[in-house]
């Protein structure tokens, strides 16, 4: 017999305000208490004095109607691969400083595996597919930040 | 046809978009076409390794893409979310 697909939770937000991983964790504990773990993931804007040189803030710019819906889709991705109850993305844009919360990504299943790889997924997929390009300020100069080609290479393993 | 530019290429180009009538019907004819108005196209287009396109709001791979029915071109840099 063919297993019931697990209606889940999708919830995307592409904003320029901060976020709480805290309120957004019990926010899916209110609603279920059906899954067995939750794996999240929490980037920051780092730190980064290279050469002497100071991180003033990083400027995320977007493609606005097109940001959320590739989001979308590559979460509709994993959920063709994995179980999931739910899925929780917020991408921010706009000026961020170091220390700021820039992405989250939270995922619920029934066990661990599908949870942590759904977001691992995620996470490969906002990296090189989203239309987000970051761009670093300085006391003197600005810099867009060079995408990796070990970023690009790593979506070939899913 | 509305055609967007983001992140360094919006910056070489100097605006966020534009409306142009293209003859063009395909990515790369698109290119060709711009390069021929104005130097600062083909400053921003000197290395097309460097360029992802959306056609309609969907990534492309090959640009050869048809744009005969699209309403909107956006050109960007390989992107760099997360």
């Amino acid at each position: 017999m063919a297993k019931e697909k697990i209606f889940c939770n999708l919830s995307i937000s592409v904003q320029e305000l901060d976020f709480d991983i805290q309120y957004e964790i019990d926010n899916i504990k209110r609603r279920k208490k059906n899954f067995g773990g939750l794996a999240s993931f929490l980037g920051q804007v780092r730190d980064s004095a290279e050469n002497d040189k100071t991180l003033l803030f990083l400027e995320l710019e977007h493609y606005p109607d097109m940001t959320e819906k590739e989001i979308t889709s590559i979460c509709n991705d994993a959920l063709g691969k994995w179980e999931l109850h739910d899925i929780r993305v917020i991408h921010r844009v706009g000026k961020l400083i170091p220390g700021d919360n820039i992405v989250l990504v939270l995922a619920t299943s029934s066990h661990r595996e599908e949870a942590f790889k759904a977001v691992e997924f995620i996470m490969d997929f906002l990296k090189s597919r989203v239309p987000i390009w970051k761009k670093e300020h300085y006391e003197n100069n600005s810099s867009w930040v060079k995408s990796k080609k070990s970023d690009e290479e790593l979506l070939s393993r899913w | 046809m509305k055609i967007l530019y983001f992140a360094w290429l919006r910056e070489k180009i100097g605006v966020s978009f534009e409306e142009k009538e293209i003859k063009a019907v395909t990515v790369i004819g698109l290119i060709e076409e711009l390069v021929l108005l104005d130097e600062k196209y083909s400053i921003a287009f000197s290395d097309l390794s460097f360029i992802r396109v959306a056609v309609d709001q969907k990534l492309i791979q090959d640009f050869k893409t048809s744009i005969k029915d699209a309403k909107e071109i956006a050109f960007f840099p390989p992107m760099t979310g997360g």
